[in-house]
């Protein structure tokens, strides 16, 4: 239990109390562990976990879902309570405003009280827009049928060819299961109305309170930015988020969205000049935030329009100064998007920092080259495809259909060159982009022991994309079989 | 006075062929250290430091501005010394920027605090942070005079920057505290700096360059050039400026790659990790 005092100030008890309730009605001191132990009048009621929480097998903090079970994976579990993520907007800001509502979402769901501050739209608003949930009973069918829909019928064939896949560990780790922690939503629905009346949340809604007090203090903080920053600390106050004053009720997470931080419409120059006389307006106020995070059961996600930000050190500090960066990149009106590597996805996405808590060593994703995807229900993030699409786009260009493929040279040798020169093909066409070409090294690495188990030449195939999905990796089905 | 910390720095030394490198860090007073991180993360370092120190029952002023106090407790756990009986022991002063950042903004002014800055309009003063730093190591009566040399170890002087403290603001505090903490009382100095690398954060730069040129020994931790790697995290590299009598070894730089552990640090030399081995 050592391990469960945490750094973020005080904490729920989320686990360990099972043997409280013991010796009422029992003969022995021995009572069996597990969920008979703490009965609904149990003395551990109290202490039971909040919902939509866990802690985390790495480091005991609390987690709290993202809203996407796949970003969960990716940052380690979850979002450690009292810390912040920063999301880098994508250039037209389209789908950084899915996983803020996400977010909030989550939190609707899970009975966690909401803080929504924006300058932009009425916090009333963005509640109303988020998506629906796709809870338990339903939620696998959807899924399925929306990640399957676009394939052929017989991509549910299982491939034989695959079948080291399978004995890969599964990546999800901890007995709970993903209709308490994290659910998937579907874009195309709005959340029922009943459920955002039954929750509990506050709106700062920039324009409405600018206007009220006009009193310059004698600080450098912007003035929007010094009033959110007084709204939160009134709400953290007064509803007992820091364990201060003890709560009679029961315990819960204050889930804080901040939209568009540091856009003009907050008042902040950063994106207008490089060299601005209040810059470190910004740096503050996260700082002073993450002071007020570190001390109470809250969780914070913003969103920065970084791709405005004109001065490139501010954004180093900025990076410094949040605990999780993820960085959006859409293709949109950008030359990835013609390029055949990309085009099944919308966009990358960059896991820039993973916080170190309580660890001398941080949880790195060796996974470095995800790109996400929106589907017409669901976001997903999948690792980028290597080698094997292109080289198979390529051929269908040429013509050639998946009954051709005998008229191709097959010797072992020749098939040996046409791989090697897909690749550097392929390398060719990362070189337009400097990032990937590290990236390259590494999924050659990656990419070489299936190539040799199989075999034989052609079958680099098997190396293919996997699907990030549930959180697990999972072979892409129906690459083999391409339609036609 | 050197027990090893365990899994640290000095670990290089057992494994290394040149003993003689860094055993002089702690042995010798009046020394400032830079820790410099670049692509990568350097805290490593400062937990070392912090928990060599304690070890080494030298009296330790934390300014920790980055991370929480628990988080440093359970670090230091792992690297086997406890923060919080340090601290009662009177061993430890821990200043702790998070939450005195949320006291100071929120609370109405009675006393000075050590980050007065933050409330102030203007370019941030220092002096009460080197008020604050000269008043923990001073020292005191007989009851604490059984501590060995006094320790400044501030993590990371980077923040201060993006608090709206100057550079120059910043470099002025350093030679205070010099002046008092490594001449006056005999003690060392260990302070972080990002390296913002291409990001061109000029401030940072001056600061950085400005503390390179004083500092006796720099340890730079740089990720790796080719990305990360789950078996070498980056490689230290180590440039002792030696005082000139030496000058047959001055100025010598090493450079070992490291791979971070759940309580250790283990060094090895270029190429030589145990996972290529």
């Amino acid at each position: 239990m050592a391990a469960a005092a945490t750094s973020c100030g005080p904490r729920a008890g989320a686990s360990g109390c099972v043997v409280a309730a013991a010796g009422k009605d029992s003969v022995t001191s021995f009572q069996r562990r597990g969920p008979k132990a703490s009965g609904p009048d149990g003395g551990c009621r109290r202490l039971a976990s909040i919902a939509g929480t866990r802690p985390s097998v790495r480091n005991g903090q609390l987690l709290v879902s993202t809203g996407l079970p796949a970003l969960d994976q990716l940052l380690g579990g979850g979002l450690a309570v009292g810390t912040l993520l920063l999301i880098e907007e994508d250039k037209y800001n389209i789908y950084s405003p899915l996983l803020f509502k996400y977010f909030l979402a989550e939190g609707i769901i899970n009975g966690h009280t909401l803080l929504v501050a924006s300058a932009k739209e009425d916090p009333a608003e963005i509640l109303q827009e988020l998506p629906a949930p796709l809870l338990n009973d339903n939620c696998k069918k959807e899924v399925d049928e929306d990640v399957c829909s676009h394939k052929t019928p017989e991509s549910n064939i299982k491939m034989k060819i695959a079948w080291r896949y399978q004995l890969l560990p599964k990546m999800e780790v901890g007995p709970i299961s993903s209709s308490i922690f994290g659910h998937y939503y579907d874009a195309s629905k709005r959340i029922p109305q009943e459920l955002i009346e039954a929750s509990k949340w506050h709106g700062f809604f920039l324009p409405e309170k600018i206007s009220s007090t006009l009193s310059v203090e004698s600080c450098s903080l912007t003035h929007g930015y010094r009033r959110l920053l007084h709204f939160i600390q009134n709400i953290i106050c007064e509803e007992g988020f820091d364990g201060s004053n003890p709560q009679k009720k029961e315990k819960n997470v204050l889930r804080i969205g901040i939209q568009n931080l540091g856009s003009p419409l907050w008042g902040d120059d950063i994106c207008c000049t490089e060299n601005c006389n209040n810059s470190q307006s910004l740096t503050k106020f996260l700082y002073v935030l993450r002071g007020l995070l570190r001390t109470s059961l809250s969780v914070c996600i913003i969103t920065v329009p970084t791709h405005l930000i004109q001065n490139k050190a501010v954004i180093a500090r900025v990076t410094n100064l949040s605990d999780t960066v993820v960085g959006l990149e859409s293709f949109i009106g950008s030359e990835r998007e013609t390029n055949p590597l990309y085009q099944e996805y919308h966009g990358l996405i960059h896991i820039r920092q993973i916080p170190r808590l309580n660890n001398l060593i941080g949880d790195v994703s060796d996974v470095k080259d995800l790109a996400f995807k929106l589907r017409r229900k669901l976001f997903t993030i999948e690792m980028v495809a290597a080698a094997p699409t292109t080289s198979l786009q390529s051929r269908k260009k040429k013509g050639l259909r998946e009954g051709e493929e005998e008229t191709l040279p097959d010797s072992p040798l020749q098939t040996f060159v046409y791989d090697s020169l897909a690749r550097t093909l392929q390398i060719a066409t990362w070189l337009l982009g400097v990032r990937e070409a590290t990236a390259f090294a590494s999924r050659l690495v990656r990419h070489r022991e299936p190539l040799r188990q199989t075999g034989s030449g052609r079958t680099h195939q098997a190396a293919g994309p996997r699907l990030w999905r549930d959180g697990r990796r999972q072979e892409a089905p129906g690459l083999l079989v391409a339609p036609p | 006075m050197l027990a090893p910390a365990e899994g640290g720095l000095l670990d290089l030394l057992e494994s290394s062929q040149r003993p003689c490198v860094l055993l002089k860090v702690p042995r010798k007073h009046g020394k400032l250290t830079l820790l410099c991180d670049a692509k990568t993360d350097g805290s490593f370092l400062v937990h070392h430091f912090l928990s060599f120190y304690l070890k080494a029952n030298c009296k330790v002023c934390f300014v920790a501005l980055i991370q929480s106090f628990s988080h440093y407790n359970i670090v230091g756990q792992k690297l086997g010394v406890s923060l919080t009986t340090a601290r009662e022991r009177g061993q430890l002063v821990f200043l702790e920027g998070l939450k005195s950042s949320v006291d100071v903004f929120f609370r109405s002014q009675e006393e000075p605090h050590p980050l007065q800055f933050l409330r102030e309009a203007n370019t941030g003063n220092l002096q009460p942070l080197f008020e604050f730093v000269r008043e923990a190591l001073k020292p005191g009566d007989n009851a604490e005079a059984a501590w060995r040399c006094p320790v400044l170890l501030v993590d990371d002087l980077s923040v201060l920057l993006s608090l709206g403290v100057g550079a120059v603001a910043v470099l002025d505090f350093i030679h205070y505290c010099r002046a008092t903490v490594c001449c006056e009382l005999k003690g060392n100095i260990v302070t972080l700096v990002h390296d913002s690398g291409d990001a061109e954060d000029e401030e940072n730069d001056v600061l950085l360059n400005g503390l390179s040129h004083q500092s006796h020994l720099i340890l730079r931790a740089e990720g790796l050039a080719t990305g990360f790697c789950r078996d070498v995290h980056g490689q230290l590299r180590i440039l002792w400026r030696r005082p000139s009598q030496l000058t047959a070894q001055r100025d010598r730089s090493l450079t070992y790659q490291y791979k971070i552990q759940d309580k250790s640090v283990s060094f090895f030399a270029k190429g030589m990790s145990p996972a290529v081995l």
